[in-house]
């Protein structure tokens, strides 16, 4: 028994509940010969796998559904083997070069290559290329894309790449110029309802439109996730009535929780606590950057009205700081203190302006 | 066939290229096959074509932006020098999908570079070639190659000069080492500008039969700002979606933005006029409560453009352009705006959250713009 998520996966692009424009697009892309390089982008939830595996589908048939998973081993030029996973049937593979690190550049090299210069031995296949799905290609480093470019080109005849990245910003230009970008943008809320009540029908009980929209409108446009909650939920009451409480997770009730440590008291020893509470949250691998970016919404609910963009731009800014820089914690503690010290001022109403 | 094909077949067995021609890229079918078809870069290829008959070619740099022709030229003009025949045995195209290390340098370009070029071959197509006595090795995309691989290839230049060329090309020319620089005769690609890039479009437009009509090649030639490259690549993506359907449809304007990943105008334009922008009387009476329900409104406004899956970046330049050109902001507003716009854009550049400082520059050009 698997994940409603998983389970109610459309397989076919008729399948596909919303965006019916970019599903016909898909269709005749697949149907006619001329099938170009792909990229695919948008927001996670927003149904951005779901369409390549469907693309897949169309093209091969339903071969593209036996999946297996190898190990491979590739050699870096500093002779050190990284073990890869890779997803692949008889007609596509799938990777994702994000895992081997900065190494990304070999793995592209080594398997594009050797999937360029093989045929396709099936006679009875539709078509006489494979596809490589490149997953999370926006972590891909600039070397790996560099190398991407030719290859690109010049194995056109029998491999087909297709891109999946959340965003197209850090994609170098010669890569996008020689996609055919594909944009998935998030369901709206209708469009999550109607996904649900489709669920709800096949798994045979009704759903009342205040619940659905409710969930939908909490999911904030994460198909995936409104999905997960649907199914928590009704694990928890099954017939879905009564008021819902959408259980939040942890460590975004905890985020909240330090949000309201700084907007309650600013002092050095409530500067502790919250630092306690941060090292709790990145010790349980919450990204630096969703914790940063909770809190902050949390507390620029809080705050007076002159004071939210400041804080808005600090976050901003200690973020940045965050990537660049090498602890994160220190970031994230500069960004409490100066949030702290700007509310502080507020209140005294000392002009905080050249005190950059 | 078609000038790649002694390429592709290098490598992998192409029969099927040769069989459909029509499955290739139409960058590649279309690209020039002597240096007179290189569009709009008159200097160099007039400096280019007396070497034809002068059998005496420099150690060439190739530097521009991308899509301006630089690897079609030096390609056309090895193809001219050499015949297809010859092609293979005198030309060494290594690029950045090659592993290209110092080992490389030393191995590969090294044993190439050292090679007596062998005796000229017969034309087989009838024609005759000049085949000057030396080979050539392009190094494409050379500023990836690393400072230790550059250095290596210092000293190779000048011991085999007698029989070897070569040819780097890079987008930037600060990337290449001086003293490989200063061993080459530079030659700069400007960008395409529109009139030749127009009708290259046509040209490949009216060859594969695909009717455009004028505001598809100017929408082509805003969305890819001198780079042909990738209008064509448009143009054929375009073209792949009208033809998909039946009957098919005539490509518009809005086919091309949608696959240049541009946003479309009036979701830029509801966004700038949400941050004050365009109605400039619109956010000019605000006070403190009306301003309350704008920090708000505005946060809403990015979480909603940012649902919508367009890139940050793009959101950046397109939101830059049009406060840039604004008629009626005043300087010093614009000058806040610019201000504001390389900041962001430099945070993207290191990786920044995209939500956040799509949120920064809002906030900013809202304030700036009130």
């Amino acid at each position: 028994m698997s994940l409603w998520v998983d389970f109610y996966r459309p397989k076919q692009l008729d399948g596909l509940h919303y965006h019916h424009d970019l599903s016909k697009r898909l269709r005749s892309l697949a149907s006619s010969d001329d099938f170009p390089h792909m990229l695919f982008y948008g927001p996670s939830g927003a149904g951005k796998k779901t369409r390549i595996a469907c693309v897949l589908r169309e093209l091969f048939g339903k071969g593209t559904e036996k999946l297996k998973i190898d190990q491979r081993v590739f050699l870096t030029p500093s002779k050190r083997k990284l073990d890869i996973n890779v997803v692949q049937s008889n007609y596509h593979i799938e990777i994702t070069p994000s895992e081997a690190g900065s190494y990304d550049r070999t793995i592209i090299q080594d398997l594009l290559k050797e999937i360029a210069q093989t045929q396709q031995v099936d006679l009875s296949a539709k078509h006489r290329f494979k596809v490589v799905v490149i997953n999370e290609a926006d972590t891909l480093s600039r070397d790996a894309q560099a190398a991407l470019r030719r290859t690109m080109e010049k194995y056109m005849s029998n491999m087909r790449i297709i891109l999946c990245a959340n965003s197209t910003s850090k994609l170098i230009a010669p890569i996008k110029s020689r996609c055919l970008l594909v944009r998935v943008a998030a369901p709206t809320t209708e469009e999550i309802v109607e996904v649900m009540k489709h669920v709800a029908k096949q798994e045979r009980f009704g759903l009342e439109d205040e619940a659905a929209k409710e969930i939908a409108e909490d999911s904030n446009g994460n198909l995936r996730k409104a999905l997960l909650v649907f199914e928590a939920l009704r694990m928890q009451s099954p017939d879905l009535s009564g008021p819902l409480t959408i259980a939040k997770p942890d460590w975004e009730t905890y985020c909240h929780k330090v949000a309201d440590m700084i907007v309650q008291e600013q002092s050095p020893g409530r500067v502790m606590e919250v630092r306690s509470k941060l090292y709790e949250l990145l010790s349980h691998c919450i990204p630096p950057t969703v914790i940063l970016k909770t809190i902050a919404e949390r507390v620029v609910d809080r705050v007076d009205e002159s004071l939210k963009a400041d804080i808005m731009h600090w976050a901003a800014v200690y973020e940045l700081r965050m990537r660049v820089g090498n602890k994160k914690i220190f970031h994230l503690e500069a960004w409490v203190v100066k949030v702290m010290s700007l509310y502080k001022h507020f209140f005294y109403g000392i002009d905080m302006d050249g005190f950059d | 066939m078609t000038f790649f094909q002694p390429q592709a077949s290098r490598k992998a067995a192409t029969k099927a290229v040769v069989e459909e021609p029509s499955l290739q890229p139409w960058v590649e079918k279309y690209r020039p096959k002597t240096i007179d078809d290189v569009a709009s870069q008159e200097h160099t290829v007039a400096v280019l074509r007396r070497t034809l008959t002068s059998t005496n070619l420099p150690h060439m740099l190739f530097y521009g932006p991308p899509g301006t022709g630089k690897t079609s030229t030096i390609l056309a003009l090895a193809r001219q020098l050499f015949g297809p025949d010859n092609f293979r045995s005198r030309v060494l195209e290594l690029n950045a999908s090659d592993e290209r290390g110092i080992s490389i340098v030393r191995d590969k370009i090294k044993n190439f570079a050292r090679q007596t070029p062998r005796a000229q071959t017969k034309a087989s197509d009838g024609k005759t070639y000049p085949c000057p006595p030396y080979k050539i090795i392009i190094l494409d995309e050379a500023d990836s190659m690393t400072q230790d691989a550059q250095a290596a290839l210092r000293r190779i230049m000048e011991t085999y000069a007698r029989i070897t060329r070569f040819c780097l090309v890079c987008n930037y020319v600060t990337r290449i080492i001086d003293p490989l620089a200063s061993r080459c005769s530079k030659f700069r690609f400007k960008p395409l500008d529109s009139e030749s890039t127009a009708s290259r479009l046509a040209h490949v437009a009216q060859e594969e039969n695909v009717p455009v009509s004028d505001q598809v090649i100017s929408a082509l030639i805003s969305t890819s700002q001198g780079d042909l490259r990738r209008s064509i690549t448009y143009l054929q993506s375009a073209s792949r979606l009208s033809h998909s359907t039946d009957p098919p449809v005539p490509i518009t304007p809005a086919d091309i933005q949608e696959i240049a990943g541009v946003v479309p105008d009036p979701v830029i334009n509801s966004f700038a006029t949400s941050l004050g922008v365009e109605v400039a009387d619109d956010s000019m009476d605000v006070d403190g409560g009306v301003k309350a329900k704008n920090f708000d409104e505005v946060r809403k406004k990015v979480k909603g453009l940012m649902r919508e899956g367009y890139s940050a970046t793009q959101i950046l330049t397109q939101l830059h352009d049009l406060v840039i050109e604004h008629p009626t902001l005043a300087a010093h507003k614009k000058a806040q705006c610019a201000l504001v716009f390389a900041e962001a854009d430099k945070a993207l550049c290191d990786g920044a959250d995209e939500e956040l400082w799509i949120l920064e520059t809002a906030l900013r050009v809202y304030k700036a713009a009130s």
